[in-house]
């Protein structure tokens, strides 16, 4: 059986990326701080890792702030989401043809 | 890429979107904590109300379902109501220290953070429908309605809890559709306040807590 791991989208490859993704299909937006916390990474991982996602125009950025405290918040772009759905199904088809 | 990776690359897709959006740390033995305070505080509650103590006690509303405004000055400043009043404030002070210290303890033995994004948001939506009902309730009391104490809350709460479900547990959802649905079965029958208050904050509490607590806590 062929397995085609093209389908795979690049972008995704790296774990933080997907993680931070996956926070984002799901939320409307999420800021720094909090996607710290919970993937539990160093601020630099996750900045470079979001400025690669930013690259790709995968989301979007808005800076705000709270009181005197900068606050900076990450959405996910049509592209991105468009990006991830396709990238879930070609992982699903993977792992079906391996069932095989 | 081999297949183990495929497979924890779903697996945390599956564990970012749940931890994100929802606070998983909720302790399911606070909840039955809660429910045994509420018992408690509903029998002190009992024990206050009906002298001479009797089983079968019930508020008599014949005379309309509500007091005047005449009387209720008379009824709400009495040692009974201050009794009771000091019985609800004991019974919810204990029921939140429980739930916050044993979720904390769950929230740091599951390594999710306490007073993040995903609980802030579970007592903001939380706060809304107890926040109206408690107001609500008290303009209520002040009225002399009295009768609609005890429906109320458990509607309110229940609302809260239903409201609370997306952020949360999704079992939570029942329980508050439950909670909703004794409300209005004691606002059929005034006069039964207590005893639908025991049930709902009471049994429903440790029936749940226990249910979560198989499920989710150890």
């Amino acid at each position: 059986m062929k397995v085609d791991f093209n389908k795979l989208d690049k972008a995704f490859e790296n774990r933080v990326r997907l993680q931070i993704m996956s926070v984002l299909m799901v939320n409307e937006n999420y800021d720094f701080t909090s996607l710290k916390e919970l993937l539990e990474v160093t601020d630099g991982n996750l900045a470079s890792n979001l400025k690669a996602l930013e690259k790709e125009e995968y989301i979007t950025i808005q800076k705000s702030f709270i009181g005197r405290k900068p606050n900076t918040n990450y959405q996910a772009s049509a592209k991105g989401r468009k990006a991830f759905q396709e990238h879930l199904a070609a992982l699903e088809q993977l792992i079906q043809q391996q069932k095989k | 890429m081999e297949e183990t990776k495929l497979h924890e690359d779903l697996a945390s897709i599956r564990n970012m979107m749940e931890r994100s959006s929802r606070f998983l740390s909720l302790s399911g033995l606070s909840g039955v904590m809660c429910g045994i305070y509420a018992l408690i505080g509903a029998a002190l509650a009992y024990a206050v109300i009906y002298q001479p103590f009797s089983l079968s006690g019930y508020r008599d509303y014949d005379k309309g379902d509500h007091y005047t405004m005449a009387d209720t000055s008379v009824i709400l400043f009495t040692p009974i109501v201050a009794q009771l009043f000091f019985i609800a404030i004991s019974v919810l002070t204990a029921s939140l220290v429980t739930v916050y210290m044993l979720t904390r303890r769950k929230a740091k033995k599951q390594g999710q953070v306490l007073w993040g994004k995903s609980s802030k948001t579970l007592v903001f939506q939380m706060c809304i429908p107890l926040l109206t009902g408690a107001t609500f309730i008290l303009i209520m009391i002040t009225r002399g309605y009295i009768g609609i104490v005890s429906p109320a809350c458990l509607a309110f709460y229940g609302l809260a809890l239903v409201a609370a479900s997306a952020y949360t547990y999704t079992d939570i959802r029942y329980l508050g559709l439950c909670e909703i649905a004794l409300g209005i079965i004691a606002a059929i029958f005034p006069g039964y306040g207590l005893l639908f208050w025991a049930l709902g904050f009471g049994a429903l509490h440790i029936i749940y807590g226990t249910l979560l607590y198989s499920k989710y806590d150890g």
